[in-house]
């Protein structure tokens, strides 16, 4: 398979998330991958509507369903949800969707922090192999995948944006994790 | 060597004591700790970590504070919790430890947290629970506190992230202290550099030399140019014998006032396990000033507590 460029799916991505975006959106990332794309979403949103929507950055790894199997994942990063989510129009970021159960988690938690107008999912890519009833509302490509490979985005010391295909054994633990 | 608080991943299967736990083992917990800081402040102030799980608090000696934290603590993480006085239940009934832990089993308690009297009644217990029951020790004797020096140390890092340069003064009981000896061991394993004991003869260990601490018999050379001052708690249920002549004499000599405090570096902040006995140990005037991280100390707690029960009670699957 032939790699797309990341930098050109997060330009397709941005130009279905920019219609949606009104002054009741918040953005949230989901760690990592997430949070990168999230802040580069923002910058260029930033640039065109002239002002700094909210946003926030949540892990939800206190809401997995797979801690009674494999605990607690140690690196996991502090949430962080500085606005009211009462009555707001959320848009969570993520960069790889496949089963749909971190998007469960986060929504899990997120309600915590009150209830949300509407959720809605953006993903860079969807590599299909949902196991829940949860698909992204916009992405940046469809890329399907078999179940014993997997994406791998990170990110160079230049801020660029890079896409590895991996075999799902030899994920490397330095980037980003999508199951 | 084989260490009771590991399983054979080296991860944690027992809280029992800080001494023999490795650095990463403690990073690990304060990290954790930091992802619960936050639940307090949300609108709904619970994670779903241990539902189905039940947090047994065995409580073989009085302590309010200690067993609310760790109520609260497991009452966020969505345990369900069952609170033992055994100091007004069975042993008075005349019932053996291991009756009452064996009884607990059978009542399917997945994490029992221990306060004993006695020093080792932790472990005691921890090698007699099946390999999916861990126990965490909330004191025992003189012997160790292990949450307790995790929730100052992780209070410390909050307010001075860089241990490595730190000057820490920990004035007081030493000798009655468990909860001194498991600030020690947190203190030297994470590389805090200079680690000071202020106290009288009579109420410091042995020996307490080998532990890696300057010893001061006079507040006034001690507290010069701390960064931290840990005060501790004079335990006058556990003296026995003229240890000390009198409360105020104590005061008069160890009290940390406002003239004291203002020896150690102006940014220094002031710590107090509670409860606090005011115009024993330490002033009003310091309990309740501007440096004092007393309270914040009790809130952290809490997260703390959360991270060592989500790290025990979770799977250990790799």
């Amino acid at each position: 398979m032939t790699l797309p460029d990341p930098e050109d799916l997060l330009d397709a991505l941005y130009a279905q998330l920019k219609p949606r975006v009104t002054a009741e959106t918040a953005l949230v990332g989901i760690y990592t991958g997430g949070v990168w794309l999230m802040e580069k979403l923002l910058a260029r949103l930033r640039a065109e509507l002239g002002y700094t929507i909210d946003s926030g950055k949540l892990d939800a790894a206190m809401y997995r369903d797979d801690y009674t199997r494999r605990g607690l994942k140690s690196a996991a990063q502090p949430a962080f949800i500085p606005f009211d989510v009462n009555g707001r129009h959320l848009i969570l970021i993520d960069d790889i969707f496949y089963t749909g159960r971190t998007t469960r988690a986060v929504m899990n938690e997120l309600f915590d922090y009150g209830r949300p107008a509407k959720i809605e999912l953006a993903v860079l890519i969807n590599r299909g192999g949902a196991q829940l009833p949860i698909r992204p509302d916009i992405s940046g490509a469809d890329l399907p995948l078999q179940a014993e490979q997997a994406f791998e985005l990170s990110m160079n010391t230049q801020g660029r944006l890079q896409l590895r295909l991996t075999s799902a054994a030899t994920e490397s633990s330095g980037a980003a994790r999508h199951v | 060597m084989y260490n009771p608080q590991l399983n054979t991943q080296g991860q944690l299967q027992h809280l029992l004591s800080i001494e023999g736990l490795p650095k990463r083992i403690l990073n690990e917990i304060l990290d954790t700790a930091e992802n619960f800081v936050g639940v307090a402040e949300r609108e709904v102030k619970k994670v779903p970590l241990l539902r189905g799980k039940t947090v047994c608090n065995i409580f073989f000696e009085n302590s309010t504070r200690t067993r609310t934290t760790f109520e609260i603590a497991a009452k966020r993480l969505s345990a369900d919790v069952l609170n033992l006085n055994v100091s007004t239940s069975s042993q008075s009934k005349g019932e053996t430890i291991l009756d009452t832990v064996n009884n607990l089993i059978a009542m399917h308690a997945d994490i029992f947290v221990v306060r004993h009297q006695q020093s080792g009644a932790a472990h005691f217990i921890a090698q007699h629970v099946p390999p999916h029951i861990s126990v965490i020790n909330a004191g025992d004797g003189r012997h160790a506190h292990p949450t307790q020096g995790l929730l100052d140390v992780f209070t410390i890092r909050k307010y001075k992230p860089e241990l490595h340069n730190l000057r820490v003064a920990i004035v007081g009981d030493v000798l009655h202290s468990r909860v001194a000896r498991s600030e020690i061991h947190a203190l030297t394993t994470l590389g805090v550099p200079e680690i000071r004991v202020i106290a009288p003869l009579t109420l410091l260990p042995t020996d307490v030399e080998k532990l890696g601490v300057q010893v001061f018999h006079n507040m006034e050379h001690g507290l010069k140019d701390v960064d931290v001052v840990m005060m501790l708690r004079l335990q006058n249920e556990r003296m026995s014998g003229a240890l000390l002549p009198s409360s105020q004499e104590f005061f008069q000599t160890f009290g940390l006032t406002p003239e004291r405090l203002a020896l150690a570096r102006p940014d220094a902040i002031v710590m107090h396990p509670g409860p606090m006995n005011r115009g024993v140990e330490i002033d009003s005037a310091v309990a309740d000033g501007r440096q004092s991280v007393i309270l914040p100390q009790v809130t952290y707690g809490i997260a703390v507590r959360m991270a060592v029960m989500a790290l025990l009670g979770g799977g250990n699957a790799a």
